[in-house]
């Protein structure tokens, strides 16, 4: 064991010991981020921050919540709400929270896909993003069904009985998730396990790995430019910061970030204290009733697109079920963003409305993506299945077509 | 400005889709319906601008309806316990006490005359159906008597009804018959298989139907709940409009205890948040003018 001198200082104390001196250079002020983007690159921090939001909020919850069936609905809308002191805040800033961090995440995920932040090297990011999508998709969909109202019981059943259209273990896959033949007790409290404890530990790690990922290729930057980190990081550390084309994360990028964090935390206590409703549907208020099927079933708003895409499959065509084709579409809906990397053939790192062909892809495919998302929620009767139908084949086609459009891309802005 | 621009994007993309999947979305699911209407005035059978006899109005009062009516407020106790009027009734006849203020004018005097065509159950005691109301039709009665009844039940009902207890005795006259609501401690007058069994439907605890329902709905499912839920055995209760704020006021006492503290304390927030936002802008500002 090394020589230990007596610190003179608690700094040194306790550099001696972690060697915090080191970590704090090279996790903060020596962390280089490019200077050249724009306020799209705050959303992983207001993520960070909203997820230790959902966090501490959730602990507060489950020192009232009961996972019963009998009484998990007064515990929330009694216990919670109306004798805990400030429990309603806690539950407000959680329901509201977990509908808003989506928000937040499909806008760092276009903005990912915007950029063509996703290749030459940051697939890994990538990846691991849509790692951590899936897990919050979970972790959204489980905490849902905790307060046993009417819509968490209906969108439990709804949603576990598509597993029910996978061949051969369908049936046996639907009661083994439910462990019973219908959503119950036993399914509220494996889901209560999964919600408190299982998914937000693999949360936790899949946020150091996608931290961690991001260490190597670096955060791409507006105008998709490649350089020296290296270099850039010398003239920086030399004094000449203004030419410098990188900033060190703390406290240069923080600054910034919480900058956009106080304004979009505006935003979020203005829906936390006056128009939550969005986050926590009414319908949900009425206690669940396994006998009384309400007039409209939808999930959550951040699931509406994925769901259109499995609805939209409402008829036989070649001898297959419209059940069967849309399962098989909500298959591919649900894999396909994380094959993005391999799909765009095209080596172009540039903002999307800075490639010839890539651009038309990418605002049709928002486009459709809303499309999606508005007839989700509306009744599938008319007119309205119809739309889901072209929506869903549009997005099917548009994936199916990237590679193709991405490789003429290439071709094209090769010949130039 | 650029940045201005990206948020303007991101806001529209946000806008438009927020739009269609609540305000557009509830338009669709929840048309809109007929507006309130509290003069009932479908409701012709009585002539309402006669003047009714006190005096007279009591002696048939006490004649035709303490039999299974309890008024405390006139000295006249139930006749017989609850469970008892349930099994005879099927459901417990409320108490009159507060039914001269609570009611319509113009609804009581034809619930009197004709109770089963007031609360619009016309579908459910159909002659097809051999069902009988429970409480007789008073239509033997001249339109001056049943004046006279109203006059009666008027003038011994309390003038003002203000704050939480005034609002639950409003509730409990009004509803608590039928419905129960646990997070205040009040459960229903009628015992729940006889009021399921009467109903052919069990009524909801109301508790949490402020959130539920909110109150744009109930102010028009409670003035007739034929309008939202056709076919419905819910009664049209045939309450005055301000009886009917004070029966909603007392949902939101019950089930949005917290929207005071809420809404007060939220201003707050907002203003701190506010103040966190300017000290970031301008430490950013500092911060940057070393690097750009
Ligand atoms: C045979 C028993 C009986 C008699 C007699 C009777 N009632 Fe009723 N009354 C009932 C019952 C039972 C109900 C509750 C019915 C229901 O809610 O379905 C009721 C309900 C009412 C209501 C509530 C109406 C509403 O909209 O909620 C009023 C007011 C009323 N009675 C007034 C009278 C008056 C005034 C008389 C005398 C003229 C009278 N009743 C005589 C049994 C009776
Ligand atoms: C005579 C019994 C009776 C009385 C009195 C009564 N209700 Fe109801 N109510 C019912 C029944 C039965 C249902 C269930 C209806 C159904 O499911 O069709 C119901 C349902 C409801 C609902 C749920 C409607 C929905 O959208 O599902 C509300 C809200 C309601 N009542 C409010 C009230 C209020 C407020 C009062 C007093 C002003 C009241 N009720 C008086 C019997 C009654
Ligand atoms: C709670 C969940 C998440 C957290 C806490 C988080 C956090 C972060 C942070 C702090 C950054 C760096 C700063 C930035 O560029 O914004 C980042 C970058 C990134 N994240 Fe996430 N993220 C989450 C989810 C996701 C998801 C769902 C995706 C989509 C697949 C994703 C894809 C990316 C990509 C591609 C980058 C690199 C951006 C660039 O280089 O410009 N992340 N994330």
């Amino acid at each position: 064991m090394a020589e230990f001198k007596k610190a003179d200082s608690m700094l040194e104390w306790f550099d001696q010991r972690l060697g915090v001196v080191n970590f704090a250079k090279v996790m903060m002020t020596e962390y280089w981020i490019p200077k050249n983007i724009n306020f799209l690159w705050a959303m992983g921090v207001l993520l960070t921050v909203l997820f230790t939001f959902l966090l501490v909020s959730g602990i507060f919850l489950l020192m009232y919540y009961k996972p019963d069936a009998a009484m998990a609905f007064d515990s929330v809308n009694y216990t919670i709400m109306q004798e805990v002191a400030y429990g309603w805040l806690f539950r407000h800033i959680h329901a509201v929270g977990a509908s808003v961090v989506f928000l937040v995440i499909y806008i760092h995920m276009f903005t990912g896909i915007y950029y063509g932040s996703y290749k030459k090297g940051r697939e890994m990011i990538w990846i691991s993003g849509m790692l951590l999508f899936v897990l919050f998709s979970a972790e959204g969909f489980s905490g849902y069904m905790l307060p046993w109202g009417q819509m968490s019981y209906w969108a439990a059943y709804v949603i576990t009985e598509i597993f029910g259209g996978i061949p051969v273990i369908g049936d046996e896959l639907v009661v083994w998730i439910r462990g019973n033949f219908y959503v119950a007790d036993s399914t509220l409290t494996r889901f209560f396990m999964l919600h408190v404890l299982l998914i937000p530990l693999a949360i936790l790690g899949a946020i150091v790995f996608h931290f961690y990922s991001l260490r190597f290729p670096h955060v791409n930057n507006e105008d998709g430019e490649f350089f020296d980190f290296d270099e850039e990081a010398e003239k920086y550390l030399a004094g000449n910061k203004k030419e410098s084309k990188v900033v060190p994360f703390w406290p240069v990028f923080l600054s910034k970030d919480f900058f956009v964090l106080g304004f979009f935390m505006l935003f979020f206590f203005y829906l936390v204290f006056f128009h939550y409703s969005f986050a926590m549907d009414p319908i949900n208020f009425d206690k669940a009733d396994g006998l009384k099927t309400p007039a409209h079933i939808y999930p959550e708003w951040y699931f509406l697109w994925s769901y259109e895409v499995l609805r939209g499959w409402f008829f036989e065509i070649a001898g297959i079920s419209g059940k069967d084709l849309g399962l098989m579409a909500f298959g591919f809906a649900n894999i396909i963003f994380v094959l993005l990397p391999w799909l765009d053939r095209s080596p172009m790192v540039k903002p999307a409305n800075q490639r010839p062909y890539f651009k038309y892809w990418f605002w049709l495919m928002m486009a459709d993506l809303m499309v999606l998302t508005e007839f989700g929620k509306l009744p599938p009767t008319g007119p309205n299945a119809w739309v889901g139908f072209w929506a869903s084949l549009v997005f099917l086609v548009l994936f199916i077509a990237l590679p193709f459009i991405t490789k003429a891309e290439a071709k094209k802005v090769e010949g130039k | 400005m650029k940045e201005f621009k990206i948020l303007a994007v991101i806001m529209a993309l946000v806008g438009i889709t927020y739009y269609g999947i609540e305000p557009y979305a509830h338009s669709v699911m929840h048309p809109e319906v007929a507006p309130a209407d509290f003069s009932f005035k479908d409701l012709k059978n009585v002539d309402t601008k006669l003047a009714g006899n006190v005096e007279n109005g009591k002696v048939l009062v006490e004649a035709n309806c303490i039999a299974c009516h309890a008024i405390e407020k006139a000295g006249h106790p139930a006749v017989m316990p609850n469970a008892d009027a349930a099994a005879s009734y099927g459901v417990v006849p409320p108490d009159l006490s507060q039914a001269g203020r609570i009611y319509d004018k113009n609804y009581l005097a034809n619930f009197i005359f004709d109770p089963v065509s007031a609360m619009h159950l016309q579908h459910k005691y159909s002659p097809e159906s051999g069902k009988a109301f429970p409480m007789p039709s008073y239509n033997w009665m001249t339109p001056q008597e049943i004046m006279d009844v109203v006059a009666y039940l008027q003038s011994i009902a309390p003038k003002v009804a203000e704050g939480k207890d005034a609002h639950k005795a409003t509730f409990e006259a009004a509803c608590g018959r039928c419905h129960s609501m646990k997070y205040a401690g009040i459960e229903a007058a009628t015992p729940v298989d006889t009021i399921k069994t009467y109903m052919g439907a069990t009524p909801p605890d109301l508790s949490q139907y402020i959130k539920s329902r909110g109150e744009h709905y109930l102010h028009s499912f409670i003035n007739d709940p034929q309008l939202l839920l056709k076919g419905t055995s819910m009664p049209r209760v045939g309450l005055s409009e301000k009886a009917q704020e004070e029966v909603i006021a007392y949902m939101e006492e019950i089930g949005d205890s917290k929207k005071a503290e809420r809404e007060s304390l939220g201003v707050w927030v907002l203003l701190y948040t506010f103040i966190f936002a300017i000290l970031a802008y301008l430490w950013k500002r500092k911060i940057w003018s070393e690097v750009h």
